[in-house]
């Protein structure tokens, strides 16, 4: 096997994975107020349809990125309706929510179906510029893969170093007494929600119109839930989060290095390392996991009725 | 599990929460009808007509009534899978890998004893699909009563194992010549016998029967009475002697081997072959089901009732309006936001 061609593995992964950090930074912000999200899936849906709808009339795929990351900010809001202000259920609201995005998003891609788009510019690396046309050509991206590392920065400088993310957490802790220290619950849930969808869009987007450049149905085929087990996997912190978009990429480069060397293993048995993973680590955890999740993940907060 | 009555409701006289439920629902489902009507103008379609399509097409005919059945056989079973363990407050959104695996176990109980006559092979392909489900809810019951892994989130984990499992299967040792995602069609003898010349399959009749059985055992032995003591307080239930730990585990597993037969039933009845990715959230809609009438057996059944009528509506506007079938979930969606929404409405207790 080339070097070439690991390396074009390399490239591949990088792509793979930049939509899942994204949508894990998004619900690592939920799960961190105490929202469980497993309505993830119909965001990212959404999201993605609109954005390349969007860049299909517009011809623009920054206008696209645009309105996918305010549609999943907007969508998530809808959760919000139900669990903060309604105080329904977050997992049979969540599942309703991505039943929802299964029908939108199929509504909204439809006319665009195998349509073409200008994709996300790639962007050398200015480096690399005089290296062999080939191998700079593999390791040009776009700007949102640039961003997703410095993404994940902000979002752990965001929930730990800021007055507003000590009130995020406290509210995933302890939702009543942050009320009692002059928090607004409702209010900072309602803006994790908004935040987190805006990052599971970029995350949509990324995959429609930077990796993929298309539109079908179904087209995340479980990112959302993967994000959901990847939040667990990096105990609820942002930076870990890193390791485990990571993770989730390197079993897809495994997957297709294993291919182009001609060697047989099922890529659906690959595709099932990311969740064992997980729960193995879970498992090794065992007791000490309950430090780490917020503790008032996915009550109600039933707060002053007014 | 004690029932808590809005205490309001107490002090009206009958007739009067009789009609402000009326009210309540004829509200809900006016705000649902509307908020859908806004989407098939959007889309260009005439609201009115569309609706008219869906009820005489599913309650107007027998042949509709009978497609409305159809699709709910799926519903009650997985609904029930989730009900099950909700009584010893176990959160089983596992539903989903738990059918694949049953569907997966069962095609090949359906692919390796293909000589066998029907009456053998059909229990011999339940018995394998229970089997499927049970082992894939085994894990998270073992884990959580080892106090190691919520089992939330590992049945959330092991959704996501189970359709590459089925994949994995099918691509690489059982799909049909033709088709690499799908095996070929099952021999007669690993189908369900249909009832009536319609397509309800012998799956319904058990769907229904478990459904009594379910609603027996909760209700009239020490089994339920235990399981209730459990859910209730499970603490309490622990110092009065009963196994939690044994009971985490048997029900979880039960409720997994319920999935799995819906998952038998998929592929034997419906489909009559093992599709990749058949399901697109069957077992999502058995959680929802189950917990939008808190487990109980009637509302299992009424709630599957109306959610089958939107599904087998909307796969004829599909045909004869050229919507797409997924916009259908839209009105699915619009229906569970409105009913989450109002909680209040509701006895509270949990899934």
């Amino acid at each position: 096997m080339s070097l070439l061609s690991i390396l074009g593995v390399i490239s591949s992964a990088i792509f793979s994975g930049t939509s899942l950090l994204y949508t894990t930074l998004g619900e690592t912000i939920h799960q961190r107020s105490g929202i469980v999200n497993l309505g993830l899936e119909g965001v990212m849906l959404i999201s993605a349809s609109s954005g390349f709808a969007v860049t299909v009339i517009s011809g623009n795929p920054y206008l696209g990125v645009l309105v996918a990351t305010i549609t999943g900010g907007l969508v998530n809001l809808v959760l919000g309706l139900l669990v903060v202000t309604r105080r329904a259920n977050q997992l049979a609201s969540g599942l309703a929510l991505m039943f929802f995005g299964f029908g939108l998003s199929a509504l909204i891609g439809k006319p665009y179906v195998g349509a073409k788009i200008n994709a996300l510019p790639r962007i050398p690396l200015p480096g690399l510029s005089n290296l062999p046309v080939l191998f700079a050509s593999l390791f040009k991206f776009d700007l949102l893969i640039y961003l997703v590392i410095p993404a994940a920065i902000l979002i752990w400088w965001l929930l730990f170093r800021t007055r507003w993310g000590l009130g995020l957490r406290a509210v995933g802790e302890n939702a009543d007494a942050a009320f009692a220290s002059g928090r607004n619950p409702f209010l900072i849930r309602y803006q994790a929600l908004f935040l987190g969808g805006m990052l599971a869009g970029l995350g949509a987007a990324h995959l429609s119109i930077a990796y993929t450049m298309n539109w079908s149905e179904y087209m995340t085929a479980g990112r959302g839930f993967i994000a959901v087990a990847l939040v667990i996997f990096s105990k609820w912190h942002p930076l870990r989060a890193i390791v485990g978009a990571l993770l989730f990429s390197g079993a897809v480069a495994f997957q297709l290095l294993l291919q182009s060397s001609g060697l047989q293993v099922s890529p659906f048995l690959l595709d099932t390392i990311p969740y064992l993973l997980t729960l193995l680590v879970l498992i090794a955890w065992g007791g000490t996991r309950k430090h780490a999740a917020p503790a008032s993940l996915g009550r109600v907060y039933q707060g002053g009725q007014q | 599990m004690p029932h808590k009555d809005n205490p309001q409701s107490q002090s009206k006289p009958l007739w009067r929460s009789l009609s402000d439920l009326v009210v309540r629902y004829t509200l809900m489902v006016l705000i649902v009808l509307l908020l859908f009507a806004v989407i098939l103008v959007i889309s260009g379609k005439d609201p009115l007509q569309s609706y008219q399509d869906i009820l005489t097409s599913t309650l107007g005919s027998s042949y509709g009534f009978s497609e409305v059945m159809v699709a709910m056989t799926p519903l009650l079973i997985t609904a029930l899978a989730v009900a099950l363990p909700s009584r010893i407050g176990l959160i089983n959104v596992g539903g989903e890998g738990q059918l694949y695996m049953g569907a997966c176990l069962a095609t090949w109980g359906a692919i390796a004893f293909d000589t066998l006559p029907s009456w053998a092979l059909l229990p011999l392909m339940a018995l394998l699909g229970m089997l499927g489900g049970a082992l894939w809810a085994f894990v998270p019951g073992y884990l959580k009563s080892l106090g190691l892994v919520n089992e939330t989130i590992t049945t959330l984990l092991l959704n996501s194992v189970a359709p590459s499992v089925v994949a994995f299967f099918v691509f690489g040792f059982w799909h049909s010549p033709m088709d690499t995602n799908k095996t070929p069609n099952f021999v007669p003898a690993a189908r369900l016998p249909t009832l009536f010349s319609t397509r309800i399959d012998l799956s319904f009749v058990f769907a229904l029967v478990l459904l009594v059985i379910f609603w027996f055992l909760m209700r009239y032995t020490r089994w339920g009475l235990e399981m209730r003591a459990i859910g209730g307080n499970p603490q309490a239930a622990r110092r009065n002697g009963i196994p939690l730990n044994g009971y985490w585990i048997v029900i979880m597993s039960v409720g997994g081997a319920i999935a799995g037969l819906a998952g038998m039933a998929q592929v034997s009845g419906y489909y009559g072959v093992l599709l990749v990715n058949f399901s697109r959230g069957l077992g999502f809609m058995g959680f929802l089901i189950s917990w939008l009438s808190f487990g109980d057996p009637v509302g299992i059944l009424v709630t599957s009732f109306i959610v089958s009528i939107i599904i087998t509506g909307g796969n004829l506007l599909q045909l004869t309006r050229g919507i797409p079938y997924a916009v259908i979930n839209i009105l699915l969606a619009f229906t569970l936001f409105v009913v989450l929404a109002r909680p209040l409405f509701f006895k509270r207790k949990e899934a």
